[in-house]
């Protein structure tokens, strides 16, 4: 009963997010006066928009290191498998040649969007149809791609401890995006070239015969796809798979004994995990616009990692809130560190290019030497607090 | 012929480059069991130094004082960013590596603008000369002696001396030789300061062969380096050695291809890969000994 009401709550808290995200997003339209802020250009939506695809990355990531105790760095090799296989599958074959032009055209003819606007149309409803069809089942089969791969490199890798796991995934990773950029395969990856021509976010804002937007839903797409996903995850954690995980991130050798098969259910979280990545990965390359493999290199790993440690290693909430303040403080607040400011005529010293992301880094190290628990801990924010002030210790316990 | 000898060449020079890196990693890892991420930035950071000192000092004081300020460098890294936590999980000294990692390449970006830094010809090291009908440097000529007289010197400190014993038996087990009296602080400070300096001298070396040095110069040497310490067997000094000079080989081989194959790009996939195999098939590494898990 208690359980059927918090997911209720939590359902209806979900709601109420993306609505909100949909009013803040088209408020400037109806409201012109308004700061310039809410325009659609302001940092304020790409903050929203690129915080929305890593906090789905960095609660992936927290599934693994979190929740299983597998420390793993191949996020970012995950991300750029979903990341081509979006790319790959949604550029439409009127554009490949012009995307593939250095290697003559695309050795891979098929698109989902030519199929589903062949099948639906491409005006109107029917083009609105294929296209959410089309990348919907793009983005699932990116994760899908990454999940696969993450069971075939889980068979050997995942016999390996801590450590060594680690610098074992980095390696596939940097095996994945050399690959990728190998001029050998350019009919398919367009070697070190970016594909782009593909839709994303802004291709879900809806216009008019004009071609005047008429509702923006380009902020909305990525947070409804991350909420689902980071619900899915949380959901897994609650279930007894989860329950499993704990127990193998505590001890493995006291989970095994009481029946946990280790290798199942670490193979079981790494491949979620990935799958999990790869709709990430998807979605980054929604946001940028384009697929390239040189993006997803170890930093962005590690800058993933960082988040995930911000926010408390083992908590979901956490990861998602480190991942808004990390992206804001990175693309918004701490912006004006980097040009030279004058306070009267003094110039303030040491602000130049490149020292937003030194200041960034310090504050980095001092969360992780003093504040290691990060800002949640493995706490999470409860729904049910939110509704009900106070819970009874013993209830809550139940 | 002379293209193979020159691609020799250049492979053992390489060779010994990350040799001297990755003696750094396999003592602290010997000792704390930890990935030193940093150690590479640690490598790009001396790269930088030298090219800063050699624009104001003469070459015979710049590149003394490059490698005491990366002695520094390491020891101050490791008082400040792994002491505190001695006794924390494994992983969280291993995320504070990777956070010295992210603050030395953020702060190399902050110095240099974000601009590849062409390093100075160094007198002597730069020159050219032939060898088997090919021109090379002098660097890659000397890099391999001066890397086994260095080997052998670093031999001789752990194998005969006080500090040595000190640093082989914490290696075998922290508590214990704590108890003992070992100091381990200052044990573990001398392992540091040892693999900084191993690396200042690496990057002098690597870098005189190197194009230009950019923030990032240091991560692909750093992991290729680590690499070659597992593959010799974590904490066994030639083996990080022979481990190096293979993966420096292999490497300049696989550059060194037709380029109607394109396979340069796999250059550093190979280092992965050969990583991959170790850990698979001989998780202990060439000359590693069989840990046993206690439970």
């Amino acid at each position: 009963m208690k359980e059927k009401k918090i997911s209720f709550q939590a359902f209806i808290c979900i709601s109420i997010l993306l609505i909100f995200v949909i009013i803040l997003e088209n408020i400037s339209m109806i409201f012109p006066s308004l700061p310039q802020i809410f325009a659609p250009t302001s940092p304020l939506f790409t903050v929203l928009k690129k915080a929305a695809v890593y906090s789905l990355v960095a609660v992936s990531m927290n599934l693994l290191n979190g929740f299983t105790g597998l420390f793993s760095l191949g996020q970012a090799g995950f991300m750029l498998l979903g990341a081509y296989t979006y790319a790959i599958l949604t550029v439409p074959s009127a554009m490949k040649e012009q995307v593939y032009y250095l290697f003559g055209g695309c050795a891979f003819e098929f698109s989902l969007l030519d199929m589903f606007e062949g099948i639906f149309g491409s005006a109107g409803f029917g083009g609105a149809v294929s296209m959410i069809l089309a990348c919907l089942i793009a983005i699932i089969l990116a994760g899908c791609v990454a999940g696969l791969f993450a069971y075939f490199i889980g068979i050997p890798v995942l016999r390996l401890k801590s450590d060594y796991l680690a610098i074992a995934t980095l390696g596939f990773a940097e095996i994945l995006r050399a690959i990728f950029q190998w001029q050998k395969l350019g009919k398919v990856t367009n070697g070190a070239n970016m594909i782009k021509g593909f839709p994303t976010f802004s291709s879900f804002n809806i216009t008019d015969a004009s071609g005047n937007t008429v509702l923006r839903l380009s902020t909305f797409v990525p947070f409804l796809i991350s909420a689902l996903c980071i619900l899915i995850i949380v959901l897994l954690i609650h279930s007894s798979y989860g329950r499993a995980f704990k127990a193998i991130r505590d001890d493995e050798v006291a989970a095994e004994a009481m029946g946990v098969s280790l290798f199942k259910h670490k193979m079981l979280s790494f491949v979620i995990s990935s799958f999990f990545a790869g709709v990430g990965g998807a979605l980054f390359a929604m946001y940028v616009a384009n697929a390239q493999a040189k993006a997803f290199t170890s930093v962005m790993t590690y800058e993933i990692l960082l988040i995930v440690v911000i926010g408390g290693i083992g908590s979901v909430s956490g990861s998602v809130i480190a991942t808004f303040l990390y992206v804001a403080c990175s693309e918004w607040w701490l912006r004006f560190l980097d040009s030279e400011q004058y306070v009267g005529a003094i110039k303030i010293p040491l602000l130049r290019n490149g020292f937003r992301m030194v200041v960034f880094s310090v504050v980095i190290m001092v969360i992780v030497l003093f504040f290691s628990q990060g800002i949640m801990g493995n706490r999470e924010i409860s729904i049910g607090a939110l509704f009900k002030k106070r819970t009874p210790r013993a209830e809550r316990k139940q | 012929m002379e293209y193979v000898i020159s691609v020799l060449l250049s492979g053992v020079s390489v060779g010994g480059q990350y040799a001297l890196i990755a003696i750094g990693y396999t003592l602290v890892y010997g000792i704390l069991r930890l990935i030193n991420f940093a150690h590479g930035d640690v490598f790009m950071v001396a790269g930088l130094m030298g090219i800063y000192f050699t624009a104001t000092l003469p070459v015979s004081e710049s590149l003394p004082l490059v490698v005491i300020l990366t002695v520094v460098l390491g020891f101050t890294i490791e008082r400040a960013a792994y002491k505190p936590l001695r006794n924390a999980p494994r992983m969280s000294v291993m995320i504070s590596a990777i956070g010295v990692s992210y603050l030395l390449q953020n702060t190399a970006t902050y110095v240099t603008g974000g601009q590849p830094m062409t390093y100075p010809s160094i007198p002597f090291l730069s020159n050219t000369i032939g060898v088997a009908g090919t021109q090379t440097k002098w660097v890659v000529i000397i890099t391999p002696f001066l890397v086994l007289a260095l080997v052998f010197a670093l031999s001789l400190l752990i194998n005969r001396t006080k500090v040595g014993m000190a640093m082989r038996a914490v290696s075998k087990d922290f508590e214990t030789s704590r108890l003992m009296g070992i100091r381990i602080n200052s044990v573990i400070s001398i392992t540091f300061i040892i693999g900084s300096a191993l690396a200042a001298v690496g990057s002098v070396l690597f870098f005189t062969n190197y194009p230009a040095i950019t923030p990032t110069a240091g991560a692909m040497p750093g992991l290729k380096a680590f690499v070659a310490a597992v593959f010799g067997g974590i904490g066994s000094i030639p083996g990080a050695v022979i481990g190096a000079f293979l993966i420096g080989i292999c490497e300049t081989i696989i550059k060194g291809l037709p380029s109607s194959w394109d396979v340069s790009v796999f250059s550093d996939a190979f280092t992965f890969a050969l990583l991959i195999v170790i850990l698979i098939f001989k998780p202990q590494g060439l000359f590693g000994e069989a840990a046993t898990d206690k439970v």
